[in-house]
């Protein structure tokens, strides 16, 4: 048997969202509504299921191409979504696995649930997935999501938005979250989004344009870090104090 | 351009240390299964098969299936839950990890796995077997944490310090069922029979 210690920092609940957001009409009848029960960090928090073994196919970072006929590319605004990901000290997270889920062009998931009017893409599949390099970073190509409407009690547009799944070091990082787009008036208005009470965390959910990792004629870059729950400042400043 | 995105909001002291802030959870959505279960929705041909479980096992004796219900008592069916649990040593390092939905009809989610091993907490108090579950799904705007007990532990889930700080009236929501073929484990959002979730 093994052993552990609190490893990771608290979670910082203000800039998570609340879990009951009426606006988000969902959260009324599946926000919990008692006090999550708080524990000491275990090996089951600080380690977690590792995939940098896993054989991915060549082209599941490429939705671009990745569910097309042979020849033919997803209809949309060609774009690549890059970045790094760290955890709160800075430090790389290499070899993770980030999974990713999107609409088409039209704002139209391929899901038997979704009955948008809006037509499925023939070429477009809408998930991709990739492992960090050993320095954190990662890189999808895809095509740019439409913004849609979804039922919520009223005129409700989602802005455009890319689904991210991450797995870290540990379970105690496991996160998913949604990637949204630099410029997007949606964002302002968006309930799911303004569950956040904490205008900085939303923006950290806001790609940002990045000219510099444009391709001429090709692709527009955007820019997407995420950070994932890092290392206990307690046990660090104990460390550093050793110096 | 290097990490601009990444506002320095932590007060001044902590910042040499803990500069950038975890990224905010958003709600996986109705649509989860997209990203991590395309074939069960007929998104077929991207991934070869669905990402369900982090090795293969050659022996899987137990079954866990169970429903999630929402605060009127609704079934959900549209959940995506991930297992994780030491292997029948208590070792982490050969964890084991599975994921399911909740079947887009019927509710019913169900994984095959081995009944873990006791383990221990950094002070080396031991822990009963459990499984972490962790729950997403539209409506749940951060995944929610829980934990799976059986009932053959009872004397040392008595006598476990994490149980320990759950109400007496509340530890029932973390016990599984025996039931024919395995176990039966139900998860309630809310309501009277709220199971437990927990802040590690």
């Amino acid at each position: 048997m093994e052993r552990s210690k609190q490893s990771f920092s608290k979670r910082n609940y203000s800039s998570q969202p609340k879990a009951n957001y009426p606006d988000y009409r969902s959260t009324i009848l599946r926000h919990q509504g008692h006090k999550l029960v708080a524990l000491p960090q275990t090996l089951a928090d600080t380690r977690g299921p590792v995939f940098g073994h896993m054989d991915l196919g060549d082209n599941d970072h490429d939705l671009i191409i990745n569910y097309a006929s042979t020849g033919k590319s997803a209809i949309g605004e060609r774009i690549t979504v890059a970045g790094k990901l760290l955890d709160e000290s800075g430090k790389p997270v290499p070899n993770a696995l980030i999974e990713v889920w999107q609409a088409n062009t039209g704002g139209r998931y391929r899901h038997k649930n979704d009955t948008y009017l809006a037509p499925l893409d023939p070429d477009f599949g809408g998930c991709g997935r990739c492992l960090t390099d050993h320095e954190g970073k990662y890189v999808f190509r895809t095509i740019k999501p439409g913004a849609y409407p979804w039922p919520n009690g009223g005129n409700d547009w989602r802005p455009a938005h890319i689904h991210f799944s991450i797995f870290g070091q540990a379970f105690a990082q496991r996160l998913i979250t949604q990637m949204y787009f630099e410029g997007d008036p949606h964002i302002q208005i968006c309930p799911i989004l303004q569950s956040i009470g904490d205008a900085r965390a939303v923006n950290q959910l806001v790609a940002r344009l990045d000219m510099a990792h444009s391709v001429p004629m090709d692709l527009i870059a955007y820019r997407f870090d995420l950070i994932l729950r890092g290392p206990n400042a307690t046990i660090f400043e104990n460390k550093l104090g050793g110096h | 351009m290097d990490s601009l995105d990444i506002r320095r909001t932590r007060p001044a002291k902590t910042n040499a240390e803990m500069p950038l802030r975890e990224t905010a959870s958003q709600t996986a959505g109705p649509y989860v299964h997209i990203g991590c279960l395309p074939n069960t929705v007929g998104v077929k041909g991207i991934y070869p098969d669905d990402f369900t479980s982090n090795k293969p096992l050659a022996n899987a004796p137990i079954t866990i299936s169970g429903k999630v219900f929402e605060g009127e008592g609704v079934v959900c069916r549209d959940v995506m839950l991930e297992f994780w649990h030491a292997d029948e040593q208590g070792c982490y390092d050969n964890g084991i990890w599975h994921r399911s939905s909740t079947n887009l009809d019927s509710g019913l989610f169900s994984i095959k796995t081995q009944m873990p091993g006791n383990t221990q907490t950094a002070e080396g108090e031991v822990l009963a077997p459990f499984i972490s579950v962790w729950i997403t799904a539209r409506g749940i705007n951060i995944g929610l944490l829980t934990r799976i007990y059986f009932p053959e532990h009872e004397s040392a889930i008595n006598e476990d310090p994490h149980m320990e700080l759950v109400s007496e009236s509340r530890r029932s929501t973390l016990m599984a069922k025996a039931v024919d073929g395995g176990y039966h484990f139900d998860i309630h959002l809310q309501g009277v029979a709220e199971t437990v979730f927990f802040d590690v």
